[in-house]
């Protein structure tokens, strides 16, 4: 894996605010989990210094952080993009075409299950199940503004989505 | 729990047992012996390998590593149920290995190879499809000492788990899931860039090839093909009781005559022995600890022989390092001492390559620190460990066993049974214990046995009556038992004047560049040194009558500059 330089925005304030956690939480059995989860949300994904820093305080070593950490797939060590694409590929979505859904988006995006575009606005992970079988072939998108559902997809329809968060995000920029 | 009286049906023979931990240690010690790639007694227990499963009287399959003996149970331990599993197995695993065995430096030693001959495995119908065989992982040699081949890897963790419990270090673990684990450093970072101190015991137990020791035996070849190199040899102390294993000797037996003959027919200009640095080490040591027993406030003094216990430090405990004795180890003291000698002793004009054989991998790494390199002069050029010289012996074609004994070189083959013991946990304390003594009788240094000094427990803690004190002493082996001691000593619950810390369990006898083992506990490589210790005539390092001259003629006034260094 490479290195790569990745500054982190109000540093301080988001170390203090995961060393209060782990202060609250050092004396518990099996806390390695709920920490990461909680760095994850402060930082966005987990950086290679925020895994040693977590390491220092817990006394794990960052062998171990690593394992758990690529063990669980709800932990990211890249940071991702303002939109995060999950995309169901359970049963009910598998039989209804979420494969075709995916080759849409990836065409779309240029990007593979797990990646990043280059501008940064869109992240795709597949997953199992979104619980909506009703809607399927689904995805979620969350966002800075929350998450939205949709349904009933196809081609045509998710590349319409898409554009449309694109142009929104474009607008909003200029 | 009484368990006396129990018993268990293993294979329909009655067999009594009391408080084995598992019903794998019933089954062994009742003469059967269950295949495991993923247990060790000394280890957690981590019941993956799924090689000692047993059978119950209801065709039920258990792991025996993970089962707890209870009376009267009935199990069988190779019925053809078992048989077609393990076969299977073993079968999937290789499906998924590299099967390379010709050219892997593993080959005869390999767990993984020696269970596929033994249960007749002669052909893999699995196919070696492209996710099931990572051949494409990168090997890491980035470490002086230790190479990993993430392709050879069966996930038993072993490795894993003698690195975080034995050694308190966790530089590897399991990282990613399914077909994509891997044991691996944090964020597959190179191991030399990670808190590995370097010592190999994952070497010493993987099961295949997949943690190997670097293997630095080119190097030492061409210094000896090379006509203008004078190549000088030391051999550590704990190489001599073990080297015999690897042609088939009783472990323990002391052949290091043999070994003086086998490495002249190599081509080794010269053969000395650390055992002699060893007892500079004793007198410099012993100084130290005299000299800051006045200072209470410096004390504890810790060893510094071992340098996978100064990585540890340096990586783990910072704030001991004024608490390190300032001394080399005796690796590092021949080096500087005999170039120091050779610049007044030069045979010719030839360069002087020192070489060592040690039961070490961490010296590979000690060896090129850059406080042991002066004005671009290594003091140790190169490091073999026991299994490298004994692989050179092979590859030159010299039958061992047919050897006759020959003597080492003089002056620096003269040595005392206090330098030849720093090879087993407590060696070096007994040494200092002798030097500190004003008794040097024959029975004064007898009775230093019953102190509790000897013995291979990871920790011993005892008393010596010194003049009108009574010092405080600690033997520590395993890195885990050493920082179980410092926090203790932090804490302040206890207090110590004197630590000696050896990383490997037992010490250097069970160094991971010995001879493959599947035993941990090394008695009879630590009988071996005890007696090798009685039979000299040389008993405490001022007798050695070598070292006064060194200090006369060679170390003079520099003894600091040759015998001490600052980290």
């Amino acid at each position: 894996m490479e290195k790569e330089v990745i500054v982190i925005e109000n540093a301080t304030e988001k170390y203090a605010a995961l060393d209060a956690f782990i202060e609250d939480h050092l004396e518990m059995a099996g806390n390695l989990i709920i920490i990461l989860q909680e760095a994850q949300s402060i930082f966005g994904f987990l950086p290679r210094e925020v895994t040693a820093h977590i390491a220092k305080k817990t006394g794990q070593t960052q062998a171990k952080i690593y394992g758990v950490a690529t063990f669980y797939t709800q932990f990211r060590l890249t940071p991702i993009g303002k939109n995060l694409i999950m995309l169901c590929q359970g049963t009910a979505c598998h039989v209804n075409g979420s494969q075709l859904i995916e080759e849409a988006v990836c065409e779309e995006l240029e990007i593979k299950d797990g990646e990043t575009t280059a501008d940064g606005l869109f992240t795709l992970n597949n997953v199992a199940c979104l619980g909506c079988c009703s809607l399927a072939p689904v995805m979620m998108i969350q966002n800075a503004d929350g998450e939205e559902t949709y349904g009933n997809l196809t081609k045509e329809k998710v590349v319409e989505i898409l554009r449309g968060i694109r142009e929104a995000d474009t607008s909003a920029a200029s | 729990m009484n368990n006396i009286g129990k018993t268990m049906i293993i294979n329909g023979t009655t067999v009594p047992f009391t408080n084995e931990k598992n019903v794998l240690d019933v089954v062994r010690n009742a003469g059967i012996d269950l295949p495991t790639f993923c247990y060790y007694s000394e280890l957690s227990t981590y019941g993956a390998c799924r090689m000692c499963i047993v059978e119950d009287e209801k065709g039920r399959i258990l792991s025996s590593c993970s089962e707890v003996p209870r009376d009267g149970m009935v199990i069988n331990t190779h019925t053809p149920k078992l048989r077609k599993h393990r076969k299977t197995i073993l079968k999937l695993l290789l499906a998924s290995h590299c099967r390379e065995c010709t050219t892997c430096a593993k080959s005869q030693n390999c767990k993984l190879q020696d269970l596929a001959n033994r249960f007749g495995i002669k052909q893999i119908k699995f196919d070696k499809s492209e996710k099931a065989w990572k051949d494409e992982y990168e090997i890491d040699d980035s470490s002086p000492s230790i190479v990993r081949d993430p392709n050879k890897c069966i996930h038993c963790g072993d490795c894993v788990r003698m690195c975080a419990e034995k050694q308190n270090v966790g530089a590897i673990d399991f990282a990613l899931r399914g077909y994509e684990m891997m044991v691996t450093p944090a964020y597959e970072m190179p191991l030399a860039e990670t808190e590995c101190v370097n010592c190999g015991q994952c070497a010493a137990v993987c099961p295949t090839g997949a943690i190997l020791i670097k293997d630095d035996t080119m190097k030492v070849w061409d210094a000896i093909e090379d006509s203008n190199k004078r190549v000088v040899v030391q051999v550590a102390p704990a190489v001599r009781v073990a080297f015999g294993e690897e042609f088939d000797m009783p472990e323990g037996a002391n052949v290091m005559p043999l070994m003086v003959a086998a490495m002249r027919k190599v081509g080794f200009d010269e053969i000395y022995d650390t055992s002699f640095s060893a007892d500079l080490t004793v007198i410099e040591e012993t100084a130290e600890f005299v000299e800051k027993l006045s200072k209470p406030e410096e004390l504890p003094l810790f060893t510094s022989c071992c340098p996978a216990w100064i990585k540890y430090v340096e990586n783990k405990r910072p704030e001991l390092m004024p608490h390190i004795s300032s001394c080399k180890s005796p690796q590092q003291m021949f080096g500087s001492v005999f170039k120091e000698y050779a610049k007044d002793n030069a045979t010719d004009d030839r360069e002087v390559v020192v070489v060592s054989v040690m039961p070490c991998t961490a010296k590979k790494a000690e060896a090129i620190r850059p406080q042991f390199t002066h004005d671009g002069v290594k003091e140790v050029d190169y490091v073999i460990t026991t299994q490298e010289l004994a692989n050179m012996i092979y590859e030159a074609g010299i039958n061992f066993d047919e050897l006759v004994p020959e003597a080492h070189d003089m002056p620096f083959g003269l040595y005392s049974g206090a330098g030849l013991i720093f090879g087993v946990t407590g060696g070096v304390t007994e040494a200092v214990i002798r030097k500190v003594l004003e008794d040097k009788s024959h029975n004064s240094f007898d009775s230093i046995k019953y102190l509790g000094v000897r013995g291979l427990e990871g920790t011993k803690e005892f008393e010596l009556p010194l003049g009108d004190k009574i010092l405080k002493i600690a033997v520590v082996s395993g890195l885990k038992n050493a920082d179980n001691l410092i926090k203790r000593i932090q804490s302040g619950e206890v207090h110590f004047d004197f630590v000696e810390v050896m990383a490997c369990p037992n010490g250097c006898i069970n160094g991971a560049g010995q001879p493959y083992s599947s035993v941990f506990e090394k008695k009879e490589r630590a009988d071996g040194l005890y007696s090798a210790d009685r039979q000299t005539k040389i008993k405490h390092a001022d007798a050695n009558p070598m070292v006064g001259t060194a200090y006369e003629d060679i170390i003079k006034d520099k003894a600091h500059q040759l015998l001490h260094v600052h980290y």
